[in-house]
């Protein structure tokens, strides 16, 4: 890293221009939340609408900006980034594949089993 | 007799010792670890909120109709306007957090002192603004029916307007009275009765003839299913057994419970982590104003507290997408 014993130099200008980025992405979210564009909530990528996948998206991109920006994350050796990022993002996709996949399999059982849920 | 540093000779070497593997304080290495095993917490969390929200994918309540609150704006819809407000506070505190750190390399104390302040009152508003939409929502808004099965109906008018419990029920003289300590020897606290009984609800639903019955189920394009007036009529005297009015751990007005049980849950561990992060700031504030790290010559606690601040930032804008968009 090119600053990660001397990072002494103030570095306000890229927090404030930080914390812009992250209200646009947050403003973006809300009124697409709210209006809720039709042609997003009708498409379906990959089993989910894509308008929730914008948010996902979204919500990656903002988590970025925090961890690397605000919680210096740029600044740190390449063997502490990898080793706490790596391991979240690796174990954190593992959970939801599983858990998903389960709810979505109980889904199932609920809409075809022979037993009513709705009375 | 002289202070001396043992020399081992190894000083140069890997393993000589002293040797800071990955350029990092070991207190700044293991609040990145903590962190990590945190963010592991949340997402276990997230995740069991998104398995049971899969699970009844075509029955999930819309959080825009749950969270339409805004402050002073009695009875106006702003559906995620004030979850995007804290958002921004939020947001808003770790720049201050982030400035306070910044400051804290140059070795400027009182700016440090101003921009901790301003954290902290960032966090105490964000706390504060938790425990009103908690409040909310407890309270409820309309007021809900619940049949047999746990299944939550709600009402609507011919346009399709919520209607509430209280311009429905009709009175009718009711033989129940709460159960009061003054009344028995034995006394057992029994539950507290709803506002209005099952009949005074289907009595008015009979009497006004615009209002339909609105399911939890999810139509094609997202929107909660209408009966029609005679399935409505039919649902309303066969199935129902009760009132719900708010949402607790065991009902709730707005649709599953579960969706009550992981709002109470995810939020408030959030919440006590905001909570914690405050307490953590004001101590460290404290010793800033002392003069502590101005001895110790160098900064670094307020970068720790600050990876923990931001890493509770971090925390609600997933639980702000899982919990309020998505």
């Amino acid at each position: 890293m090119a600053h990660d014993t001397a990072h002494h130099e103030s570095n306000t200008k890229r927090i404030w221009n930080v914390f812009w980025l992250l209200s646009a992405i947050t403003i973006v979210e809300v009124i697409l939340g709210i209006i809720k564009p039709a042609f997003l909530v009708e498409t379906t990528v990959i089993s989910m609408k894509l308008l929730n996948w914008i948010f996902i998206i979204l919500t990656i991109w903002k988590a970025y900006y925090i961890t690397w920006a605000f919680m210096h994350m740029e600044g740190e050796t390449a063997g502490l980034r990898r080793s706490v990022v790596w391991t979240g993002i690796f174990l954190v996709c593992y959970l939801i594949f599983i858990l998903l996949t389960e709810g979505d399999y109980i889904y199932e059982v609920f809409k075809s089993g022979h037993k009513s849920w709705d009375f | 007799m002289e202070t001396t540093v043992i020399k081992t000779g190894t000083d140069d070497k890997t393993w000589g010792g002293g040797n800071e593997p990955l350029k990092v304080s070991y207190g700044k290495m293991m609040m990145w670890f903590f962190i990590l095993s945190d963010a592991l917490t949340f997402s276990g969390f997230l995740a069991a909120y998104g398995f049971s929200r899969f699970k009844f994918i075509n029955s999930w309540p819309i959080a825009d109709e749950v969270f339409n609150h805004f402050p002073f704006l009695h009875g106006v819809d702003a559906p995620m306007y004030y979850v995007a407000l804290m958002t921004f506070i939020l947001i808003f505190s770790s720049v201050t957090m982030v400035l306070a750190v910044d400051a804290g390399h140059h070795m400027k104390k009182n700016k440090v002192i101003i921009y901790m302040f301003l954290t902290i009152i960032g966090g105490a508003i964000f706390v504060g603004s938790q425990a009103w939409e908690w409040k909310n929502f407890i309270k409820g808004e309309y007021g809900a029916v619940e049949t047999k099965g746990g299944q939550i109906l709600q009402f609507v008018d011919n346009e399709g307007h919520r209607v509430a419990l209280k311009d429905i029920a009709v009175t009718l003289p009711s033989v129940r009275v709460e159960h009061e300590n003054k009344n028995g020897i034995w006394y057992k606290s029994g539950e507290g009765l709803p506002s209005y009984t099952v009949e005074e609800i289907q009595q008015g639903f009979m009497q006004r003839k615009d209002l339909l019955i609105r399911t939890q189920i999810l139509t094609e394009s997202g929107e909660k299913t209408i009966l029609s007036r005679e399935a409505s009529l039919d649902k309303l005297n066969k199935d129902v057994i009760g009132i719900v009015e708010g949402a607790n751990l065991r009902h709730n007005e707005y649709g599953s419970p579960l969706f009550a049980n992981f709002f109470f849950f995810i939020t408030g561990f959030h919440g006590f982590h905001v909570f914690s992060g405050v307490i953590i700031n004001i101590i460290i504030f404290f010793n800033v104003i002392l003069g502590t790290y101005e001895r110790r010559k160098n900064y670094e606690m307020v970068e720790k507290v600050g990876l923990y601040w931001h890493f509770v930032d971090l925390v609600w804008v997933f639980v702000f997408t899982f919990f309020y968009l998505v």
